[in-house]
């Protein structure tokens, strides 16, 4: 309750503030829109969670910085953010959640349509997210891909359209494309297929992430390249290919084959960065973390392709007046570019990489986006050394990797038996 | 008038479980959970054949738990109430005892997982001496692993109630025992032990219950590999299945109550107290 009062004493005060600003605020129109707010915004505070792949304390002081508001960050995993997204929506502003997250909550009514008109940068957005197209002649991935999830039908929508409607669930920051990281140190031989996770060779060191929404499709990938199986729609199984296809990972880790399974990111990097595991899901902060250690580790491109995730920012429901317009303003801030630089120096793509561009060098955007030979040292965005002159990024350019694309996180039809059934494989 | 015990009660303790036993019955979607009576948590639950391993596992680390802090808790209780003679240093050394309880339960798990690993201090040290060749894999992510942690987190909860009811023994009936030409394993088996009995039922409750209600421990020292009741309601909640971790959480309850029950028929602990 106190959060209550306190929330609205604010708003109280700032309105008071408000008129007294609105003479500073006139005088000023030549510096544009996003001052009319200078004066109060500054009594604003926008609480975000979502998990930690971009929750980042760079990003809150770099906000205060640019803004002049105060960004709370929480970082949770991917489960917990889906609970509280789900649940607690009075404990948020903004979501920075995934796209098979926002298939799950939006019904819920907590997130409320954004309006693409007062998205500065909208037109910028790359393909994925809106036409579901990367090229005019992508074919689109399985599963619950970003555009289909990404548009409502209007200002109250809790439907999802699939065409551009001008009012968006979630704008999207971040996306890439995942894939199995591996110790080429320790396993001493090329690694080229999803089937090398069971592979009996790495009994006792090898390990899946314990998310079903995710992990699924990667034992969907892993089912596929063994032959065991072939999927009319990796995304959305049915019963029978659920029990298949968990079946298969529960005679696998009975056999021992897995060493452990983890849920955040950073027990990844520890078993990675340990040796306890040599070939797992991972995510690519994740690989960056373990050679910023100075361990080899590989992002393994693979023959049967990637599997993807997008994530974006939804506004709470309850968000309205001064504060919807400093979440606006936070977003269209996001899609500016400095984030989008940072996040794609740790190996993911901006949803804008026009404005990310701007904020790095000719031999990052490179080595990051074009897939060239690094020129000189490639340094992570706390000033680790990821690369040396000559190498380039495992699977690639932009185009290549993403082009390689077969499934996108999901979200099925059967998903309470899914989850019912991962959780038996975990217990088993 | 409730009185106010009764009334904290009935709001911290009975209203939740109460609570508990009503949203067990209803109904969850993705996102939401619908009130409804149905027996689906309850058919599914009782359905799955994992359910009845995930029990016996619960089981399984509460016997073997109770058996190593049995053990050694009575063994350091034994000897910090007849081996040390001065109240001043049972009184140190009993402190000396509780000093790993200084940190969190957490990070006292966590750290056996560097020591424990394939490439960790224990498996390092071994080969280094040449008494293994390839690392132990056992060590870490393994029900050894988690039951070591468990003896090392919750032993002290054995040895407190334990070491208590040692301290209470009159001295004299121990002379009396040795005046009747009894050995020391007399002594202890028909003197000691008996006048014990109450203690170790209180750290048996503390310790039974304790492992059967964690997850934690099983989650970290397993590497997500092996399950007890707790972890299946904790999967639940965190995939918004609530009425499915309800129905589990509500046997699990009964599940302990029973324990308890049974071993509160050995030992009468308000007569002995």
């Amino acid at each position: 309750m106190t959060k209550f009062t306190q929330r609205n004493g604010l708003s109280r005060r700032t309105l008071l503030k408000g008129a007294a600003s609105t003479a500073i605020a006139a005088g000023s129109t030549t510096l544009g829109a996003p001052m009319l707010w200078a004066q109060n915004i500054k009594d604003v505070t926008l609480r975000q969670f979502g998990t930690g792949v971009s929750n980042l304390n760079d990003v809150a002081t770099k906000v205060q910085e640019d803004l002049g508001f105060t960004l709370e960050m929480t970082a949770l995993d991917t489960d917990s953010v889906t609970q509280r997204a789900a649940t607690q929506p009075n404990s948020f502003d903004i979501a920075d959640i995934e796209y098979f997250i926002a298939k799950k909550v939006w019904g819920a009514g907590n997130l409320q349509a954004m309006d693409t008109t007062k998205i500065d940068n909208y037109d910028k957005i790359a393909g994925t997210f809106r036409s579901g197209l990367l090229t005019p002649e992508s074919t689109i991935a399985q599963g619950t891909a970003p555009h289909t999830v990404g548009f409502t039908s209007g200002p109250n929508g809790t439907d999802f359209v699939q065409e551009e409607s001008g009012w968006m669930t979630l704008i999207p920051t971040i996306y890439n494309a995942d894939t199995l990281g591996i110790r080429p140190d320790l396993i001493g031989r090329p690694i080229s297929n999803w089937s090398e996770l069971l592979n009996p060779e790495f009994k006792g060191k090898a390990s899946i992430l314990d998310i079903s929404s995710i992990g699924i499709m990667d034992m969907a990938m892993v089912v596929e390249s063994m032959g065991e199986y072939t999927y009319p729609d990796k995304g959305n199984m049915t019963k029978e290919e659920i029990d298949l296809t968990i079946g298969i990972f529960t005679e696998a880790k009975k056999n021992g084959q897995f060493r452990a399974f983890w849920k955040s990111f950073d027990e990844s990097v520890n078993l990675m960065a340990s040796g306890e595991v040599v070939i797992q899901s991972m995510w690519s902060p994740a690989i960056t973390a373990v050679k910023s250690q100075g361990i080899p580790c590989v992002y393994q491109p693979l023959e049967e392709g990637y599997r993807s995730w997008g994530g974006g920012l939804g506004i709470s429901a309850a968000l309205s007046g001064l504060e919807l317009d400093a979440a606006y303003e936070y977003i269209n801030w996001y899609l500016s570019g400095w984030v989008g630089g940072y996040l794609m120096r740790q190996g993911y793509y901006s949803a804008v990489p026009e404005t990310s561009k701007e904020f790095m060098s000719a031999d990052e955007w490179g080595f990051w986006y074009e897939g060239k030979a690094a020129e000189g040292d490639i340094l992570s965005p706390t000033g680790d050394k990821l690369a040396g002159a000559g190498e380039v990024r495992d699977g690639g350019s932009f185009l290549e990797r993403m082009g390689s694309v077969v499934c996108w996180n999901s979200v099925m039809d059967e998903n309470q038996y899914m989850v019912r059934k991962w959780n038996e494989f975990i217990a088993a | 008038m409730v009185s106010p015990l009764a009334a904290v009660l009935l709001i911290f303790l009975v209203l939740p479980i109460v609570l508990i036993v009503i949203v067990s019955f209803w109904r969850a979607t993705e996102f939401s959970i619908i009130p409804a009576f149905e027996f689906d948590n309850y058919a599914f639950l009782f359905g799955s054949p994992v359910t009845y391993t995930v029990f016996f596992n619960t089981f399984k680390y509460a016997v073997i738990t109770w058996a190593c802090t049995l053990l050694i808790g009575f063994t350091v209780a034994y000897y910090l109430a007849f081996h040390i003679r001065t109240l001043t240093w049972q009184i140190a050394l009993f402190l000396l005892c509780t000093i790993p309880f200084w940190t969190s339960n957490i990070i006292r798990m966590i750290s056996w997982i560097p020591f424990l690993g394939r490439n960790g201090i224990a498996n390092s040290t071994l080969m280094s001496w040449g008494v293994i060749e390839e690392p132990i894999e056992w060590l870490l992510f393994s029900d050894f692993a988690v039951i070591l942690a468990f003896v090392h987190l919750y032993t002290l909860f054995m040895v407190v109630p334990i070491f208590n009811t040692m301290m209470r023994i009159d001295k004299s009936l121990i002379e009396a025992a040795r005046d009747a030409g009894a050995n020391g394993a007399q002594i202890l088996w028909n003197v000691i032990i008996p006048l014990t009995k109450p203690g170790i039922m209180i750290g048996t409750i503390f310790v039974v219950t304790l492992v059967m209600g964690d997850f934690i421990t099983v989650r970290f020292m397993s590497g997500s590999q092996s399950a007890n009741v707790g972890r299946l309601i904790s999967n639940d909640i965190a995939l918004l299945q609530y009425p499915s971790a309800s129905a589990t959480a509500i046997v699990l309850l009964l599940t302990v109550l029973i324990t308890i029950g049974i071993l509160l028929r050995f030992v009468d602990i308000r007569k002995e107290l």
